[in-house]
C-alpha cells in the first residue's frame, strides 16, 4: 500500500485523525478500491465514524495487491504523527502511508520543508473489518445545515453534557439537554434551543419525532466540519434507531453513527442497566474481551439480516445480545472510557458473509473461527 | 408570588452578567433576594463556609427595562430564592448577543427562573434559547437570616491598593503560608504580611488614603481620637482573601476595606450600579 497525501490534505487528513480520536481509542484503517478507510468506534459500541478518503484526495493512492489488508493500532501513536495542526500547515509539503508488510509495520513519512523527512514507524494489529451498518438514504428524517449552525447551537450545552434529546416538528427543531429521570433531575438545568426549519439548508421531516443521543462524540465531527466549511447532514428515524451525520465532498466523505435510546429505555422502571442481567439472557462470556474480532463473531453466530437488506431495526434477538454484551463489557471496564450509557443500544455491527452470488472466485477461509471475509463492506457501506 | 422582568440592552445584559459571574465565584449557592427595586444576592455566614459572608445590591432600574414582582404578600412585597448562581452565569453566557432576555419564576418539575433568550438567527424567525434554573423559596419565617448585615464599628477604613497589585502580591503569598495579615491605619498605609517558621513577608503600601466615613457611616471614635499610625490588623485564611480577588470581573470605581481589629475584614467594592460587600472573619 501506498498513499501520498500532498498539501492542505494533509492538514485535512490529521483532522480527520483528530475527529476519530473523539470516538475510539484505535483507529481501523482499511485501504479499499474506493479510497481509504479510517474507523473508529467507541468502547460501547454506541458510536461510530468513518472517514472514507476517495483515491483522488491522494496525490497517488496505491492499495495494498492483495485486497485484504485490514489493521487498527491505537490512536494516539497515529495522533503523534500530527501533533501540530498549525505546525503541520507550515512545514510539512507530503505525507506518505506505507506499508511494510515484512515488518508488520505502517511507515507514515511526513515530507517537510527544508529536505527535512520524518518517520514514523507505527506497529499494527491485523483485525477484522469494523464496519457499521446502516443507511442513510432509508432514513424518514433529514436536515442539513452550515456548520456555523451546529457549532452555535451546541455551545448553549456545557462540554460535559452526554445526551442530548433532537426534536423535530413540521417546521422547528428543539435541542434539550436530556436527564435521566431517576437521576437528581428536579435540580438539574434544563436547556432548550429552539430553532426554526428555515435556518437549515435542506429540512425534510417525516412526521413528528424525537430521538435522544451522544452529544459529546459530536463534537469530533462539528470540529472537523466547522474547519472544513462543508455542510452537515443528518439522517436519523424513530428513536432506537442510530442518528447518522454526514460531511461529504469530491473527494472525501465521514459518517458518525451515533445510537440513540431507544423507547423502551425511557420508562423510569425499566430494568436498571445497574443490575446485572439475569443470565438467562446470552452473555457473551467468552467474548469478553474488548477485541473487535469476537464480537463480531458473536454477531456472525446470531441471525444476522443478509447484505440485500437494509436493517435499520435489527432483529429483537440481536438487539438483546448486543446490549447485555455491551453492559457486560462495560461493567468489566469500570467505565473508564466514553460516555457508556448503558441504556444505549449499540450499533448493529456486521462481518456482514458474503452471499455465494457475490463470491465468483474467492473461497471463504474457513480454518478458524476468528477469520471471516468481509468482502462486502463494501456494499454495506453507504455511498 | 410573580416575577417577570426583561433586559434588552446589550450594555446592561453584559453587565448584569459580569456581577453574576463575580457572585459565582465566591459561593456555589446563595439567596437572591427580589425587590420591586433591588436584587440582592446574599451569602450569610455559616460555619460551613467559614464564616464569610456577602452582600451584593444591585439597583434594578439599571439593568431591566421591565421588571414585574409580586412578593409573598402584600406586606412582604419581596421573593426570597435559593439559586447556585453557576446556573445563571451559564445561562447567561451564551446569550450575550440576544435581542432580549427574560427572566420569570415558574414551576416546573420545581420551582425554576426560567431564562429565555431570543437569539440573532439567519432566518426571519429568531433562535429562542430558554433555561429553566431551580430555585427552592424560602420561606417567610427563614427572612431573617437575610437580613443586610450592619457596617460594623470598624477601627480603620482605607482605600484598597490597585486590585491587580493586590490580587498578585495575594496569590504569591498564598504558595507560602494559609493565613495572611492584613493591616492598615488612618495614615493610608497597608501592610499585607505572611509569617511562617521558614519565611516572613510583607507588602507595604503607602498613600492609599482613607475613606471620610463622617455622617455616612458609624465610628467608634472619631478619627482625631485614634492615633493615626496605629494599625488595625486581622488575620485571615489566604484563600478565602484570594477567592474574592480573583473573581472580580467588574472594576469598582471604588474599593475598600473596613478592619475590626482582630475580629472582621470588611471589603466593599462599590460600582454605579451595583454594590459588593464581603466579610471574612479573623481567625486567632
Amino acid at each position: 500500500m501506498d498513499c501520498v497525501a500532498t498539501g492542505g490534505n494533509v492538514k485535512v487528513l490529521a483532522k480527520a485523525i483528530h475527529s476519530l480520536s473523539r470516538i475510539g481509542e484505535e483507529l481501523y484503517l482499511e485501504p479499499l478500491e474506493d479510497g481509504l478507510a479510517l474507523r473508529s468506534v467507541n468502547s460501547s459500541r454506541s458510536a461510530f465514524a468513518c472517514f472514507l478518503l476517495s483515491p483522488l484526495f491522494f496525490q497517488r493512492y496505491q492499495a495494498p495487491s492483495d485486497q485484504s489488508f485490514r489493521c487498527k493500532m491505537p490512536i494516539k501513536s497515529v495522533q503523534a504523527v500530527f501533533k501540530s495542526l498549525a505546525s503541520l500547515d507550515r512545514s510539512v509539503e507530503k505525507c506518505r502511508i506505507q506499508l511494510n508488510s515484512e515488518k508488520s509495520r505502517l511507515t507514515i513519512t511526513l515530507h517537510c520543508k527544508h529536505g527535512l523527512l520524518k518517520t514514523h514507524n507505527l506497529s499494527y494489529q491485523d483485525c477484522e473489518s469494523l464496519q457499521a451498518v446502516f443507511d442513510k438514504e432509508s432514513c424518514a428524517n433529514v436536515l442539513q445545515a452550515q456548520p456555523r449552525l451546529m457549532v452555535d447551537t451546541v455551545l448553549h450545552f456545557p462540554p460535559s453534557l452526554e445526551e442530548v434529546n433532537l426534536s423535530v416538528s413540521s417546521d422547528r427543531v428543539w435541542l434539550r439537554n436530556h436527564v435521566e429521570d431517576d437521576t437528581d433531575s428536579s435540580r438539574a438545568m434544563m436547556t432548550e434551543l429552539c430553532l426554526s426549519s428555515e435556518e437549515f439548508d435542506h429540512f425534510a421531516v417525516g412526521s413528528q419525532t424525537s430521538v435522544t443521543f451522544c452529544l459529546k462524540e459530536l463534537r469530533g465531527l462539528l470540529v472537523f466540519a466547522d474547519s472544513s466549511g462543508l455542510p452537515v447532514s443528518m439522517y436519523f428515524d424513530e428513536p432506537g434507531s442510530p442518528v447518522i451525520l454526514s460531511v461529504t465532498d469530491s473527494v472525501l466523505e465521514a459518517n458518525f453513527v451515533l445510537a440513540t435510546l431507544s423507547e423502551d429505555s425511557h420508562p423510569k422502571n425499566h430494568v436498571n442497566s445497574n443490575t446485572k442481567r439475569p443470565d438467562t439472557e446470552q452473555p457473551a462470556d467468552d467474548f469478553m474481551s474488548d477485541d473487535m474480532d469476537s464480537f463480531l463473531i458473536a454477531m456472525e453466530t446470531s441471525e444476522l439480516p443478509g447484505p440485500s437488506q437494509v436493517p435499520t431495526s435489527p432483529p429483537q434477538p440481536t438487539n438483546d445480545r448486543k446490549h447485555s454484551f455491551s453492559e457486560e463489557e462495560q461493567e468489566e471496564e469500570a467505565l473508564v472510557e466514553g460516555p457508556p450509557n448503558k441504556k444505549f443500544c449499540s450499533l448493529f455491527f456486521g462481518s456482514v458473509l458474503p452471499t455465494p452470488s457475490q463470491l465468483p472466485n474467492q473461497t471463504m477461509q474457513s480454518q478458524e473461527v476468528l477469520a471471516s471475509d468481509s468482502e462486502d463492506e463494501n456494499q454495506t457501506e453507504t455511498s | 408570588m410573580k416575577f417577570r422582568a426583561k433586559i434588552i440592552d446589550v450594555g446592561c445584559l453584559n453587565h448584569f452578567t459580569r456581577v453574576v459571574n463575580t457572585v459565582s465565584r465566591l459561593t456555589k449557592a446563595c439567596v437572591l433576594r427580589l425587590t420591586c427595586d433591588h436584587l440582592y444576592f446574599v451569602l450569610s455566614g455559616r460555619v460551613a463556609t467559614g464564616g464569610v459572608s456577602m452582600w451584593c445590591e444591585l439597583s434594578q432600574g439599571n439593568f431591566f427595562d421591565e421588571f414585574q414582582l409580586e412578593g409573598v404578600s402584600a406586606d412582604a412585597n419581596e421573593i426570597f430564592l435559593e439559586v447556585a448562581p453557576e446556573n445563571l452565569s451559564r445561562a447567561l453566557k451564551t446569550a450575550q448577543n440576544a435581542k432580549s432576555v427574560k427572566i420569570k419564576l415558574t414551576k416546573k418539575s420545581c420551582p425554576c427562573l426560567t431564562l429565555a433568550a431570543e437569539l440573532p438567527s439567519l432566518s426571519s424567525v429568531s433562535r429562542v434559547v430558554t433555561h429553566d434554573i431551580p430555585v427552592d423559596v424560602i420561606p417567610r419565617r427563614l427572612w431573617h437570616d437575610f437580613r443586610e448585615p450592619q457596617m460594623p464599628d470598624f477601627d480603620v477604613s482605607i482605600y484598597l491598593p490597585p486590585l491587580k497589585t493586590m490580587k498578585s502580591v495575594v496569590d504569591r503569598m498564598k504558595n507560602l503560608s494559609n493565613y495572611l495579615v492584613l493591616e492598615a491605619n488612618l495614615n493610608g498605609e497597608m501592610n499585607l504580611k505572611i509569617d511562617t517558621d521558614l519565611v516572613s513577608v510583607t507588602t507595604h503600601f503607602k498613600e492609599l488614603g482613607n475613606p471620610p466615613w463622617g455622617d455616612d457611616g458609624s465610628q467608634s471614635s472619631s478619627p482625631t481620637h485614634r492615633d493615626p499610625d496605629l494599625m488595625a490588623e486581622a488575620r485571615v485564611d489566604i484563600r478565602k482573601l484570594q477567592q474574592f480577588l480573583t473573581g472580580q470581573q467588574v472594576n469598582p470605581s471604588r474599593a475598600m476595606c473596613n478592619i475590626v481589629h482582630r475580629r472582621i475584614l470588611h471589603l466593599i467594592f462599590l460600582h454605579e450600579d451595583v454594590s459588593l460587600q464581603y466579610f471574612i472573619p479573623a481567625v486567632v
